[in-house]
């Protein structure tokens, strides 16, 4: 049985990272006592595939890894029992069944996900917040400089910026969020406020909360969003 | 949601920011209006290291079952935090609760190696508590320090307003007791302090005075008043099976611990009686843990924890008499849950390899074997009862049944040693590989390789070697250099590889071992130069030790290169530690004859520990002499 576990990540445990909060979670599979499905050989680890690394410092409420389980369980029971033995600032938001073996996994069905920025008194950019998204996003084309193994590219992450509006005094993004169109929010938060205020941002200006990760069900030209949890097949 | 002590900015700016969060699983939080004692529990080291240590996660879990004490955890501020924290002005604080230490009623610190002196006085700095002892006020938290070190506490008296001496389940509960009855009465904290003098185990140095000889030595040291003991009991819990305490719920760091897995304690004290080792004479008498308390622990721990992995934790486990017992429940209880059990100190012979083939992968695992010096002359001064005869016979074993790695520890810098001895360590690396190619091809798997490693010895405290002087820097390079050109020299020199630690550390830790109060102002010192993770040798720095030294006009050399009289009274000689001086005396006067003492379940040697009542002294109805 292989199920995917939706979880929020708030608070101090913000700064934990994201291979310690899968260990995190794989010691508490193991308190939970769930009958989790192992791999074979001299060290075996249990089945586990987190959708996307979530960075230091950044709260969610939209968490996803999948699990394989050695028994059929009921999910609500997986559920409880599961968030039961989370500690502080972590739980468990949702558990579904999703069809068995590699394809399909949460990882690879990441296509977009949600952000609110809220800024740190005092570092919120001048002007009406609504009105600088719109100057800002009425651009064509938004070019960042991506440094990878083969040199520094120019790359246009306007189309990758699915949605942009204000929320009272935070931005929300939708942004693209599949391996091959990963956009980060601080990476358009830094352009945004290069771009209306015309300096660099200072660091540590605002904080990121992530808050759903969506597979697409439509196709390039009409997106159906749904978030990673309603997309897992109900078996 | 608990605030945190650092703002986002420094923690996105530090190395592992989850160090300093606090929150893990079974990490303790009490309504701090609700105590009458606030308890700081520190090791001055890096969080990983510190969450490893057994001792403080013992005294974490037991001073938080009383409803009347919040004990909470602190560790050193990795280099790149203590900055931002001094620049920023920051205080220390506590990981449960987040707030500063300077409020707390008690600042625990563990001292497990000389080392990490210098961390200490960071703690306390970085808490804005005065660093010596006598300048701190009535608002100060009490400065207590444990561990292995306490059983020489002189260097770091100046900084401790108490030590207490040996294991903690015994005389903590009267110490906070008396604590809160102080405080009811309005009492100061030297009132304080002169009342807790006299509960067992506990020592308060400033109630005590130092005069030395004209050579340095130590002339008197005695209480400063009539009511302060002159001599400080080591607390030694009798009964393991009642008196132990049990963790129940380990905390659970988030980022992976030096020992990330659950640790069982089988067993305290060891009969072998090397005459080098602290531990071994310190911690007498052995005593083993009940092993259907054992099982029942083990389970219950993993399934508090979710670790994968348990290891069984003593001095030499293939003393633990019920080891059979206790290892075959384990495998037979958790391997088919993917529980690892890591099996450290167990001397290689047939049952050790048949375990070790069920729990580990041969081939990726490599065996270890302790023969501390090169020669069977060396080995009887030491006491360590291995001979050549049985490690050839446990590698040969060990080669048969698939294993084709070996790390072999050594001792450099032992009384009497001499060149033969050290080119001995070459000469049974080398017999070793032989050992290996005389297994026949074809159940061989590829080249052997013998790790041969070395360190320079250091005399401690209450071990029969405490009257040993040491060498100079210079002499432990020339030890090292002569082990490598002879195993250079071998036939399969090719299969060994030599590594050896740099000896500038072995000379400080030297004098700290055995150095009196006068080292405090050079800790001091070198601490305000910069000395800082010195049990880190990337971190180390010899050259502030040494102004540190040149500054104070003391003189290390008084430590480390004099051999003590039989009659010196050492700093630490008012600590009753059980092992008598007597015995110690006659210890050393049997290693220069080169004679063996037999481990004590075979034979009493009248060490002085039969006087607690318990572990082996009374283990056998019959015993065996």
């Amino acid at each position: 049985m292989k199920v995917r576990i939706r979880f929020s990540k708030e608070g101090p445990v913000r700064f934990v990272g994201h291979l310690d909060t899968m260990r995190c979670f794989q010691k508490a599979v193991r308190r939970a006592k769930l009958p989790a499905a192992f791999s074979g050989g001299y060290s075996p680890h249990m089945i586990m595939s987190f959708a996307s690394p979530l960075g230091v410092g950044v709260e969610s409420e939209g968490e996803y890894f999948d699990l394989e389980l050695a028994e059929e369980l009921p999910v609500e029971e997986i559920k409880e029992r599961l968030d039961q033995v989370m500690p502080e600032g972590l739980h468990v938001t949702g558990v579904r069944c999703v069809p068995d073996g590699k394809k399909g996994n949460a990882m690879s069905l990441v296509a977009a996900a949600d952000y609110r920025v809220r800024f740190r008194s005092g570092k919120e950019p001048e002007g009406v917040l609504s009105d600088l998204i719109d100057r800002f996003m009425a651009q064509k084309q938004i070019f960042i400089t991506k440094t990878t193994k083969t040199g520094e590219h120019q790359v246009d992450i306007r189309p990758f910026i699915y949605e942009m509006r204000a929320e009272e005094d935070c931005i929300f993004y939708r942004l693209a969020s599949a391996s091959a169109n990963y956009t980060r929010p601080d990476t358009v938060t830094d352009t945004f406020l290069a771009f209306v205020t015309g300096r660099e941002p200072e660091p540590f200006s605002y904080r990121i909360r992530r808050l759903e990760i969506y597979a697409d069900q439509g196709t390039e030209e009409a997106h159906v969003f749904r978030s990673l949890l309603e997309s897992g097949e109900q078996v | 949601m608990r605030e945190l002590a650092l703002p986002d900015e420094i923690l996105l700016s530090v190395d592992k920011a989850a160090r300093y969060i606090g929150g893990e699983v079974n990490a303790v939080i009490k309504d701090k209006d609700s105590v009458n004692i606030r308890f700081a529990m520190c090791f001055p080291d890096v969080y990983e290291i510190g969450m490893s240590n057994l001792g403080i996660m013992i005294l974490y879990d037991m001073f938080n079952q009383r409803d009347d004490v919040w004990c909470e955890r602190v560790f050193s501020p990795w280099p790149d935090l203590d900055a931002l924290m001094r620049k920023e002005h920051i205080p220390l604080f506590a990981l449960e609760s987040q707030e500063r230490l300077k409020d707390f009623d008690f600042l625990g610190i563990s001292l497990g190696y000389e080392m990490c002196y210098t961390n200490v006085l960071q703690v306390l700095d970085l808490s804005g508590i005065p660093l010596i002892s006598s300048e701190r006020g009535e608002d100060d938290p009490l400065v207590i320090g444990g561990g292995a070190c306490t059983y020489n506490p002189e260097p770091l008296a100046m900084f401790f307003d108490l030590f207490y001496i040996g294991e903690g389940e015994t005389s903590y509960d009267a110490l906070f007791d008396l604590y809160i009855e102080n405080q009811k009465n309005g009492g100061s904290r030297q009132d304080f302090l002169r009342k807790a003098a006299s509960v067992p185990g506990i020592y308060v140095p400033s109630l005590y005075e130092a005069a030395y000889k004209e050579d340095g030595t130590i002339a008197s040291f005695s209480p400063l008043y009539e009511d302060v003991p002159s001599v400080v009991e080591k607390q030694v819990v009798t009964d393991v099976r009642h008196e132990y305490h049990v963790i129940h719920r380990p905390v659970v760091p988030f980022i992976k611990a030096t020992q990330d897995r659950v640790t069982l304690e089988i067993m305290r004290g060891c009969i072998r009686g090397c005459r080098f080792c602290q531990a071994g004479m310190i911690y007498r008498p052995t005593r083993q843990r009940d092993v259907e308390e054992l099982k029942a622990t083990a389970k219950e721990m993993l399934d508090a924890t979710g670790h994968d992995e348990i290891s069984l934790s003593s001095l030499s486990s293939s003393d633990y008499e019920a080891l059979p017992e206790l290892v075959n429940f384990l495998i037979d209880e958790f391997q088919d849950q993917a529980v690892n059990i890591s099996l450290p100190s167990l001397r290689i012979d047939a049952f050790a390899l048949d375990v070790m083939s069920k729990v580990q992968d041969v081939r990726k695992s490599s065996l270890t074997f302790a023969p501390e010096a090169g020669s069977q002359r060396l080995r009887d001064v030491i006491n360590k009862g291995l001979t050549e005869e049985v490690i050839l016979k446990g590698a040969g074993e060990a080669f048969r049944g698939g294993w084709n790695r070996v790390k072999l520890y050594f001792m450099l810098g032992l009384p009497t040693e001499t060149e033969e001895d050290m080119k001995g360590i070459a000469h049974l690396a080398e017999k070793i590989a032989e050992e290996y190619y005389e297994v026949p091809k074809s159940e061989r798997h590829g080249k052997v390789q013998v790790n041969v490693s070395t360190s320079f010895f250091v005399p401690k405290p209450f071990t029969p070697f405490q009257w040993a002087k040491m060498c100079r820097e210079e002499d432990y390079t020339q030890k090292a250099r002569i082990v490598k050109s002879e195993i250079r020299s071998q036939l399969n020199q090719k299969s060994i590889h030599y590594s050896w630690h740099e000896p500038d550390v072995t000379v400080l830790e030297g004098v700290l071992a055995r150095g009196d109060r006068r080292l405090g102002p050079v800790i001091l010192a070198a601490y305000k130069k910069g000395a800082l993770f010195d049990a880190w040798t990337e971190m180390f720095r010899y050259d502030l030790w040494k102004e540190a030294f040149a500054e104070t006009g003391v003189d290390p050399d008084f430590y480390t290169l004099r051999e003590r009289t039989e009659d010196e009274i050492f700093p630490w000689d008012f600590i009753d530690a059980g092992v008598t001086k007597r015995f110690l005396l006659r210890e050393w006067k049997q290693a220069a004859e080169e004679k063996v003492t037999p481990n004590c379940r075979a034979k009493c040697s009248a060490c002085g520990a039969r006087k607690y009542g318990g572990g082996v002294c009374f283990e056998s109805t019959d015993p065996v002499f």
